[in-house]
């Protein structure tokens, strides 16, 4: 695949302490506790009548920022840097790494960080998902009977902190990191150093956020809302410290897709040829770039407020408890578009492919993208519906998020028609994408109550809302997410994932979403309100109903791990070059893709959608190993 | 977009399944929407205890009855296209017509859309406007029901539960909220400690309770009930348990009960309804409603 040139590997134990995974988390450690000492020797004097505290909330933030910084010291991201200060020539010496090492190292090779997200991000929604099975146990009874209710609260505010931070990524991360050099045209990301940044970053936010439970949990759920979040205890910190790591994250992602996007197209990717997933990303990159640092001050101002008593969310010294929810959902609900966008251009790219017809209404396709992408700025209220923020305004936020299914539609519109008249393979990545259809035609029809105010006054607050964004974020991404998994995976590993194993695992897991949430509209509206273990016991049957539905789901989700591992890992069937018939440019490349993707940078003449109009064009010249120019 | 036909491209189709889709899309709307407007619409919640309520029912009975043209376009799409387009398992992979878009299609789907969306916009400002629909408004409403001499409670949220004041009363309060029938009510909704929601479920009411803010909401009660008063915010620990049941009963039985309260809270009466410099409880309750529903007015406790 490779013949690059490398020096005779190291011995072992040069290996394990040079800049890697395990250095990393040695540093890290020793960067926590310089962190956590050195705020109480700074903070400690002053709290002498605390003296049998044995932690401040200073010393857990100086802690964890330590630690991050030792982290990513020893995975070796100062060794550039400094290495430039020092007179060395600019160079990309990281990315030329080979075997199983690099995936457990600092690599700029955005093939190998898309595959590092893959499986980091999957890890922690594996967490957030057993997370999902202990609030149902919880559910089965009207009482609060299983977990202490401060358990029951860290555990939901772990799932929906845990779902909502790291799945931000879900696509972008792996999918976009891998394919979006391929598709257009390039060898490497515009920044691969950043690129390998916001991933490491992303882990150690999932860390931090997994020892919440050290610290007690904290009760506020994902939104974090003040003033309840600056009587909360500990645990607190590490929600605050996930959400901004993920924040800068998620930052520096968008900046990179978008400065690849605009700056990196090879000879004739004009705009209109681009892949619709390239337009998906472009339009979901801009979100996250405008999105996240609103997320980050409002955390600082959190963290200000928790350590040095700023006050800026407590209303009695001066501050507003509204100010956190307008700057949270400010960015909160173009995050949930940063969630559904990408799941949008997955559907719109892998229909043409398996309805063997061009996408249909590619501009109309583009618009409704950008115009969601536009349009999910001016609806954030929505979230504030009863809490009396402005109520002269309800009128225009009400208007704003009913607009937003003209764009939505747009993406409908455009699906449908390519299927229309089509030649209809239903293959497993297919029926994930149909599927899409399905939950999202229902999650956007139960967000038409919620955007109307009358409406959304009983719905606002209880089941019906949650099983309204999970209909749309569990319906329109996981769902598309393990459509991109079934599609790109083979051509990323260059091994083949069983297809009865997958069909198996569609079929249950669409099955029982819809049974595990489908009643939940019934329970919202007969006034069973969010995050509390205890219902009317007349609601026992639904819920019961539905716990059992998502004990059977979390078992789909045992399907599809034990075809991954059994398929990557034992089976190892050779995936073929291009198993789709796809006209995309990845599939012309050999699986698994080798390290500089292209031996010439290839010339576009078309979009990759011309199915039924005559031979591919050639894009990509066959012939001499990657790598040899 | 009319390239030729290539070796691999599947024979081209002349039956007219755009018009068939259509035309059983139609006969399927026109028979499910009256039968979801009249016999599922009137069935969801909140129910007909009071004018908001009521008029939450009609607005979801509309809605509902919107969104089934809808579902039933994609059922059929679906439903048709899927069985009639899908490729025959023996063959080889054949491509479809190149069909890259049309202009009219667009425009129609365009139109249609905004028109619905901008309908909907208008009806729910409507309703919203007639009456308030039973949400929280903050301290200046712009929506009260016609015919407005509402009669005013206070509704105070803390850490873990609702007490209810009765300005009219004297200033009482209770843990108990009760309500007159047929009466135009005035909820003041604010919080001690960290934001709350007050929720009666089965009124229509919803009204997020926040320190420091004077959060009104209407409701016009109708015969006598019982409805449930849930949190619907995080607020904490003991969220879960910040539940309780409201009573709406007649004028005659509000006034016993008003009686019955006054005479339990008589000792601590003369400390309510005060601010502390005058020699009020220190922990009377710091905000009180202003009668024009202006901004609000803290009194420190």
């Amino acid at each position: 695949m490779t013949e690059i040139a490398v020096t005779p590997p190291a011995p072992l134990w040069r290996r394990l302490i040079g800049f890697n995974l395990l250095t990393g988390i040695v540093l890290g450690v020793g960067g926590w506790y310089v962190g956590w000492f050195g705020a109480h020797a700074v903070v400690g004097p002053s709290l002498d009548y605390f003296g049998d505290i044995d932690y401040n909330e200073l010393s857990i933030y100086l802690a964890y920022l330590g630690g991050v910084v030792g982290f990513l010291v020893g995975l070796g991201f100062l060794n550039y840097p400094l290495a430039r200060l020092r007179g060395y020539p600019p160079s990309l010496r990281e990315k030329e790494t080979q075997g199983l090492g690099r995936y457990f190292s600092l690599c700029t090779d955005h093939k190998v960080v898309g595959i590092q997200y893959l499986w980091g991000i999957g890890l922690f929604f594996f967490i957030g998902g057993l997370n999902a099975m202990l609030i149902r146990t919880e559910q089965l009874t009207p009482h609060n009977q299983v977990f202490p209710v401060g358990t029951y609260l860290t555990l939901v505010g772990m799932h929906g902190t845990m779902m909502m931070g790291m799945m931000t990524s879900g696509i972008l991360g792996p999918f976009a990191n891998y394919l979006i050099p391929i598709m257009i045209g390039a060898r490497r990301m515009a920044f691969p150093r950043i690129e390998a940044l916001t991933f490491w970053i992303l882990m150690s936010a999932g860390a931090i956020l997994t020892t919440t439970i050290f610290f007690g949990g904290f009760p506020t759920g994902w939104t974090g809302y003040a003033p309840l979040s600056n009587q909360a205890n500990a645990g607190m910190d590490c929600y605050v410290l996930f959400f901004a790591l993920v924040g800068i994250s998620m930052t520096l992602l968008g900046l990179n897709m978008i400065a690849t996007i605009l700056t990196m197209r090879a000879p004739g990717l004009t705009w209109t040829r681009l892949p619709i997933f390239v337009w998906g990303v472009l339009s979901t990159a801009v979100l996250m770039v405008l999105a996240a640092p609103v997320l980050i001050a409002a955390l600082s101002m959190e963290a200000f407020d928790r350590t040095m008593q700023t006050h800026f969310f407590v209303q009695a010294a001066g501050g507003s408890a509204y100010l956190y929810e307008n700057l949270f959902w400010i960015f909160g609900h173009p995050e949930v578009y940063i969630l559904a966008l990408p799941g949008f251009a997955i559907v719109l790219e892998l229909l043409p492919v398996f309805s063997r017809k061009p996408l249909w209404g590619y501009r109309l396709a583009v618009a409704g993208l950008l115009g969601v992408s536009l349009l999910s700025w001016f609806v954030w209220q929505h979230h504030l519906f009863v809490s009396g923020i402005n109520g002269d305004l309800r009128p225009f936020y009400m208007l704003s998020t009913e607009l937003i299914s003209i764009p939505t539609g747009f993406t409908f519109l455009c699906g449908m028609m390519t299927i229309w008249r089509g030649n209809i393979r239903f293959t497993v990545p297919m029926l994930f994408c149909l599927a899409w259809f399905f939950n999202f035609l229902l999650g956007g029809l139960s967000g038409v109550f919620l955007s109307d105010t009358p409406s959304d006054i009983t719905t606002h607050g209880s089941f019906f809302s949650m099983a309204h964004f999970h209909y749309t974020i569990m319906g329109g991404l996981v769902f598309t997410f393990f459509a991109a998994i079934y599609y790109w995976v083979p051509k990323m590993t260059g091994w083949e994932l069983n297809e009865r194993l997958g069909k198996i695992h569609f079929w249950t897991m669409f099955i029982f979403f819809n049974s595990t949430f489908a009643p939940l509209f019934a329970i919202g509206f007969l006034g069973q309100p969010r995050r509390t273990p205890v219902y009317p016991s007349n609601l026992q049957f639904l819920n019961d109903w539905v716990s059992v539905s998502a004990f059977l789901l979390g078992i789909s989700m045992l399907v599809f791990l034990f075809n991954l591992v059994w398929s990557l890992a034992f089976k190892k069937q050779p995936a073929e070059m291009n198993p789709w018939a796809s006209r995309s440019i990845e599939f012309q490349l050999p699986s698994p893709v080798p390290v500089h993707n292209f031996d010439r940078i290839p010339v576009f003449s078309s979009d990759p959608y011309g199915y039924g109009e005559g031979p591919p064009p050639v894009l990509v010249p066959a012939g001499a190993p990657a790598g040899s120019d | 977009m009319a390239s030729e036909p290539t070796a691999s491209q599947a024979p081209r189709d002349s039956t007219n399944h755009g018009l068939r889709v259509i035309v059983a899309w139609l006969v399927l709307s026109a028979i499910a929407t009256p039968l979801v407007a009249i016999f599922v619409g009137p069935l969801i919640p909140p129910g007909n205890a009071s004018v908001q309520g009521q008029g939450q029912v009609f607005d979801n009975q509309v809605m509902t009855s919107m969104i089934t043209p809808v579902l039933c376009l994609l059922a059929v799409f679906f439903g048709y296209g899927l069985v009639k387009f899908h490729a025959r398992r023996s063959e080889a992979v054949l491509d479809g017509p190149p069909i890259r878009g049309d202009s009219q299609i667009q425009l129609l789907w365009v139109v249609i859309t905004s028109t619905m969306v901008l309908f909907l916009a208008g009806f729910g400002t409507y309703e919203l406007l007639k009456d308030g629909a039973g949400g929280g408004q903050g301290p200046n409403p712009i929506a009260s029901p016609s015919g407005h001499n509402p009669f005013q409670v206070q509704v105070i949220g803390q850490q873990w539960e609702f007490t209810y004041r009765y300005p009219s009363l004297g200033g009482l309060e209770s843990d108990q909220l009760y309500l007159p029938a047929g009466t135009d009510i005035e909820l003041h909704v604010t919080s001690l400690d960290v934001i709350h929601s007050f929720w009666a479920v089965q009124l229509g009411v919803k009204a997020d309770a926040n320190p420091g803010v004077d959060n009104v909401a209407y409701v016009e009660t109708k015969s006598p009930t019982t409805f449930d008063v849930r949190c619907a915010e995080l607020c904490g620990l003991w969220h879960p348990y910040m539940f309780n049941t409201g009573h709406v009963v007649t004028q005659s039985q509000f006034n016993a009960w008003a009686a019955q309260q006054k005479k339990l809270y008589a000792a601590i009466a003369p400390y309510m309804n005060k601010p502390s410099q005058d020699g009020g409880a220190p922990f009377a309750h710091s905000y009180l409603p202003s009668p024009g529903g202006g901004s609000p007015q803290v009194r420190a406790g």
